[in-house]
């Protein structure tokens, strides 16, 4: 290092200001970290160029390139180990110095290298990034630094530092073999076999590694790492789904509930896939096969949805792991040649004032996760011109060691415009970023149970995105659409190439030569190459004859198109790295020759039957800071500091915003989008719905409910009830455990029951399994059974939709529904003293009261309308008033007020009608539950009355310091 | 003929679409040229009468926001952009637009300190990117594009880094006295936000929201008002007036067309 005639520079930019937000900040997480003797850490930017450069160019890069005169200085000098043994001689202690870990994207450094070009041709040959904190307080030791570094300044998994002055790696420090590796496989013994599945981390259990022996005797010959590695990403439970496809048994219970079959010879197929089959809308367009479900959307164009879970790359990097998670589900909607135009992010955290101590082994701190999985997304989502106009943030416990991340994007295309069909002899066109070792095993990766080594060993599986480049592939890909230039498109996600050239060419065949492949540095093996998951690349069928014209459309992008091999009609996959065949494998072996998985059921009794009421006195004297508690509730409270940092307003599309009311902080059910490229009137809805609290009770009713929340919440924004199509992501914990697997069957079927319930087809959908943490203590920490629904229900017009926020001061408030409040599972029995008894049911006649709903707001007779969901008709009646910024009064029964103020009800929306459409409004109920229950009132307090008292009083903005900031007043009436 | 506005597009620019359609509502032409092709084009910017810098992330911020379409511009572009400023045509950069055009030194243009740069846009004094509607008073008669608009507008913000600040105070008068400041931030009764956050959403000096060319024909702002040229896309429809962001874009394309 910094030897030969090569120097290394070193550049440090700092703010002039001392206060700078971004060290301000520091300071505040280190504090709440519990570091309170540090008074001061400021952080400078750290450039470092290879090459060599006279005086006056490193002048001239410093003053034009590198710093903002304004706000920032900048000093640069010659770096060589003399000068960092010395400087690491005279410091006084309180520095530490960071730098990407070699092969780590570096998106800085590619653009300081190509701007200095631009500046002056310069001889600098390698450029690199990092950062220098500058720490200060009292007893700062070693020791407390290196812990500092650890827990908030560094990730290891990315990031190496020192205490005080570092020596960059640059990227072709990164080297390894180009050799190829032959697995024995034949005639090792069956202990063997598993040792070979889990040296490669392979994540295949005996009688897969079987079905492998097996074809090896056939074909009569071992396999390359290349094969291995290959069938390995292919069968993972993250490509295959192979929990899903199993035969299950399912054991029953006697006091369960609700009656399941005893076999499934293939869950997915007979509960998901049927309902779809059996609704059989003629508005989808695509189903289950394609990389996103699609949906018609008006008469010319279509409107496709994926969401995608990243939820172990998140664990150990939360910011490349949410970054890549948004980059690749974005990825599914271009692989069906749609125009990315909406995104939503629905995040599950552990609690943020967990104390540090009590944290499993290895695993990050709740807030450092969270923080970094927002910016993650902030920093995707905003840099490709998508809005992110939906989600949620939830927190429990369950979540500290296994976070859960699920992004969903949204595209529009003109109707059928996605091309599916390749010829023999279309070209394999790779677009995009070059492939480096990023992300290796990542679907495998995904596969697996993590522990306390798993962010060491499993480095490699995080990426860092580019979002940027991925916005070149848009542009590229929606031209290329247009003039049809390409036979069929998927996206390289997990597996990278492997799975996507292996996907392509499974319904026909092909050669690749991988010595084609650009690299992002030299020295990558042939089965690294192939396994790749580095991000922003898509893999393209092109005619030979339409690659000049594909070309000319990549360079005025800026796209890298690198031609890969061909198709053919071999029905054989054939992969070389120069002359050598390093992969030869049947496409019936490879996409047929898993083994179907055996799995055991147990159905689990909840404590207490679902919709059972125990009636009993309730704590009526604490009604005022009962309400207070909810709104103040991780689950409850406002978001807005996460909104606010994603677009959610680039593309002009968006009519109902995620925050609402004449203030624009009212929490909205869902977010409706009108396409600026759409002529007409037509939007669409986007709503999700998610209860992991009711999941720890009963998956069944669980499931349904949340189908009901995401129809209700798109239903609640104007949709209409019969153009609702949903998408399912389950995230399991690990499906070898019969309760485990329980839970599934239940949600599974009630995933049939309800779809087929509301008329909602499944249009796509993810399963996470595995999502369990291995502590070094050997205690298991899984999550609880989460599955969100995610709901996309599509507008005549946009002039419908409807937001939360209340509207006028003498409109009346109706509860439509059917409104049976139970505390079973309730946001009341998490902030007060917990009422012991069955959760709500969803009342199976509800379909009815959302078509009735809908009819109503056609004919323009609701002003406002909000989803009864967590905290129950108080906080959703709150919410609203919040929201208008009016005063409400809710007048209910003298003996159940409790209960209907507290108590989670399914299937009930609070209606604002205006006193002049009074009649007609309830005329288009007849026959189902609705009852007037308050008023909107000029003065700006929410009250609950009984025909005795007054049991609940308070202004609005004491609700909003509760809601907002966590602020309760002095004293409680 | 209604006038060509050329809106220039680079790798990490997301707004075109959003302002080609404000520019096609005003009655203008509009083409989106990626940079690359611009250069190895021989089609002339005379062609053009009016130029767009777009929002987004160009070279995804990398060393500050716009700094290196900043150095884009003037590496490849400086007698282009040069002439259409001097001819007096409507010019307008939008956001990361608004950040290019202060680095690349083409605004506040005003020959203070020669080479030395006057303005800059830093990060934000809450910290971090910030998405919300704002509300905007056009406030200069020598810019062409707030010239006699008589309504606030309102439209959003979506910015890590869009704080204004400047060199000296110096710069801040002179500003003051041509009459630079085009727009600025409102608070909720329509006065000077004064700084206070969130209706100064990035702790602007002086609240400023855009600023102008001493000849007013080249401007700079922070904020979106071609996310705000339709009805659907107001958030406050019963409350503020709709379309408000259209009038800027109409009033550069009608002076292009008077030009």
């Amino acid at each position: 290092m910094g030897s030969g005639s090569n120097q290394v520079y070193r550049f440090v930019v700092q703010s002039i200001n001392p206060n700078d937000p971004r060290s301000v900040n520091y300071l505040k997480d280190a504090s709440f970290l519990g570091y309170t003797d540090v008074t001061q850490i400021l952080c400078h930017d750290l450039y470092f160029l290879r090459g060599f450069l006279t005086e006056a160019q490193l002048n001239e890069i410093t003053n034009q390139l590198l710093h903002d005169p304004l706000t920032q200085k900048i000093e640069w000098t010659t770096l060589t180990d003399t000068l960092i043994k010395q400087e690491n001689e005279e410091t006084d202690g309180g520095r530490i110095e960071v730098a990407l870990r070699p092969g780590v994207t570096d998106a800085v450094a590619e653009q300081i290298q190509r701007a200095a070009q631009l500046i002056n041709t310069y001889d600098i040959n390698a450029a690199s990034t990092g950062q220098r904190f500058v720490v200060k307080g009292e007893n700062l030791s070693p020791e407390k630094l290196h812990q500092l570094a650890k827990r908030l300044l560094t990730n290891d998994v990315i990031q190496r530092y020192t205490l005080g002055s570092i020596f960059p790696s640059f990227p072709e420090d990164a080297r390894a073999s180009e050799s190829v590796e032959m697995i024995k496989i034949r005639g090792i013994s069956e202990k063997s076999l598993l040792r070979v599945s889990q040296e490669h981390r392979a994540a295949l259990n005996l009688e897969e590694m079987l079905v492998i022996q097996d074809y090896c005797e056939k074909e009569n010959r071992d396999l390359t790492d290349v094969e291995f590695e290959m069938i390995a990403q292919t069968w993972s439970e993250h490509c295959v789904h192979k929990t899903f496809k199993a035969n299950v048994q399912v054991q029953p219970n006697k006091n369960q509930h609700h009656v399941f079959p005893h076999t499934y010879t293939n869950l997915f197929n007979q509960t998901i896939r049927a309902a779809t089959n059996k609704i059989n809308k003629p508005w989808v367009l695509s189903a289950f096969k394609d990389n996103a479900g699609i949906i018609e959307f008006g008469p010319d164009f279509e409107l496709s949805f994926k969401v995608e879970t990243h939820n172990h790359p998140s664990a150990i990097e939360p910011f490349g792991g949410a970054n890549t998670g948004i980059g690749g589900v974005i990825r599914d909607v271009i692989g069906v040649s749609a125009k990315p135009i909406a995104a939503t992010d629905v995040l599950c955290f552990g609690p943020l004032e967990q104390n540090l101590s009590s944290l499993p082994d290895g695993v990050l701190h709740p807030r450092r996760i969270a923080s970094g999985v927002i910016a993650g997304i902030e920093d995707y989502g905003n840099k490709m011109g998508i809005p992110t106009v939906n989600g949620a943030v939830y927190y429990d416990a369950g979540y500290t060691a296994n976070p859960l991340v699920f992004c969903g994007c949204v595209g529009l295309a003109p109707r059928d415009s996605h091309p599916r069909q390749i010829i023999s002899g279309d070209r394999i066109i790779v677009l995009g970023g070059r492939t480096g070792r990023d992300g290796l095993r990542g679907a495998t990766f995904s596969s697996m149970t993590m522990d306390a080594q798993t962010g060491e060993v499993s480095g490699a599986s995080v990426q860092i995105g580019a979002p940027i480049v991925e916005k070149g592939l848009v542009d590229v890909l929606m031209e290329a659409r247009d003039q049809k230039l390409y036979h069929a498109i998927t996206d390289c996600g997990a597996g990278g190439l492997s799975s996507a050239v292996g996907e392509m060419a499974s319904t026909c065949g092909g050669e690749v030569q991988l010595a084609n492949v650009t690299l992002k540095y030299p020295g990558l093996a042939p089965w690294e190459i192939w396994l790749s998951e580095a991000q922003e690349r898509m893999v393209i069928a092109v005619p030979a004859e339409n690659i000049p014209t594909l070309q000319k459309i990549c360079d005025r992008y800026a796209v890298e198109l690198t031609d890969i091999g061909e198709f053919n009609s071999t029905g054989r996959l054939i992969v070389y790295y120069r002359d050598q065949v390093v992969l030869n494998l049947e496409n019936h072996f490879l996409h047929e020759g898993l083994p179907q998985r055996k799995l055991n059921a147990v159905i689990r009794t909840p404590d207490y039957y679902p919709g059972k009421a125990v009636l009993q006195a309730y704590p009526t004297q604490q009604a005022g800071k009962t309400l207070l508690n909810l709104l103040a509730h991780p689950n409850i409270t406002s978001k807005e500091k996460v909104i606010r940092v994603y677009d959610h307003e680039v593309q002009g599309g968006t009519v109902v915003k995620p925050l609402t009311g004449p203030a624009c902080d009212g929490p909205s059910d869902g977010a409706v989008i009108k396409p600026v490229s759409v002529d007409g009137e037509y939007a669409f809805v986007l709503s999700a719905g998610l209860n992991p609290e009711y999941g720890k009770v009963d998956a069944y009713v669980m499931t349904i409910n949340v189908i009901d929340e995401a129809v209700r919440n798109a239903v609640c924004c104007g949709a209409d009830p019969e153009r609702i199509a949903i998408l399912d992501n389950f995230c399991w914990g690990d499906p070898n455990r019969p309760e485990t697997m329980g839970d599934l069957v239940q949600a599974a079927q009630a995933c049939y029951d309800g779809a087929l319930r509301y008329g909602t087809p499944f249009i796509s959908g993810k399963d996470s399994f595995n999502n369990e943490y291995l502590g070094s203590d050997g205690q298991r920490h899984a999550i609880p059974p989460t599955l969100l629904i995610s709901a996309i229900g599509v507008l005549p017009s946009w002039r419908e939709s409807l937001t939360m926020d209340l509207k006028e001061a003498g409109n009346l408030l109706y509860l439509v529904g059917y409104f049976e409040p139970r505390f079973g599972g309730s946001h009341h029995n998490l902030t007060s003293e917990p009422i012991q008894e069955g959760m709500p049911l969803c009342h199976p006649n509800t379909p009815a009261v959302y078509a009735c709903f809908y009819q109503a707001n056609q004919a323009k007779l609701i002003q406002s309308a909000h989803d009864l969901s967590e905290g129950g008709l108080s906080v959703c009646a709150a919410e609203m008033a919040m929201a208008g910024r009016l005063g409400l009064t809710l007048t209910l029964d003298d003996d159940m007020w409790y209960r209907w103020c507290f108590a989670e009800t399914a299937g009930c929306i609070l209606v604002e009608v205006s006193p002049a459409n009074q009649v007609e409004f309830e005329s288009k109920f007849e026959g189902l539950p609705i009852q007037q229950v308050g008023l909107v009132t000029p003065e700006p307090f929410f009250q609950v009355n009984t025909s005795k008292a007054t049991p609940i009083k308070f202004s609005i903005s004491t609700l909003l310091a509760a809601w907002k900031d966590q602020i309760f007043p002095e004293e409680l009436p | 003929m209604k006038p060509k506005a050329l809106i220039l597009f680079t790798t990490g620019t997301n707004r075109d679409g959003d302002v080609a359609v404000a520019f096609e509502q005003a009655g203008a032409q509009t083409k989106i040229r990626p940079l690359i092709d611009l250069r190895t084009s021989e089609q002339n910017w005379q062609d053009y009468q009016i130029l767009v810098i777009p929002g987004g992330f160009s070279y995804a911020d990398a060393l500050g926001a716009g700094k290196l379409l900043a150095l884009d511009l003037n590496s490849y572009f400086k007698d282009q952009i040069q002439d259409f400023v001097s001819a007096g045509k409507p010019v307008i950069g939008i956001c990361n637009g608004f950040q290019a055009l202060v680095k690349a030194g083409i605004l506040p243009g005003n020959n203070l300190s020669a080479g030395k740069p006057q303005a800059t846009l830093t990060f934000n004094q809450i910290g971090h990117f910030e998405c919300r509607w704002v509300q905007l008073r056009p406030s200069s008669q020598t810019c062409l594009w707030t010239r006699d608009l008589k309504s606030d507008i309102n439209c959003p913000v979506a910015h890590g880094e869009g704080n204004f600040q400047v060199a000296d105070d110096q710069i801040l008068d002179k500003l003051q006295q041509s009459d630079q400041i085009a727009l600025t931030y409102l608070n909720q009764n329509g006065q000077l936000a004064n700084g206070e956050y969130p209706y100064n959403p990035n702790g602007s000096c002086l609240d400023i929201a855009g600023i102008c060319n001493p000849s007013g024909n080249v401007l700079g702002l922070m904020p979106h008002p071609e996310d705000h040229i339709f009805e659907f896309q107001n958030p406050n429809r019963l409350h503020r007036k709709n379309n408000s962001g259209l009038a800027l874009f109409v009033n550069g394309v009608s002076h292009a067309t008077q030009s």
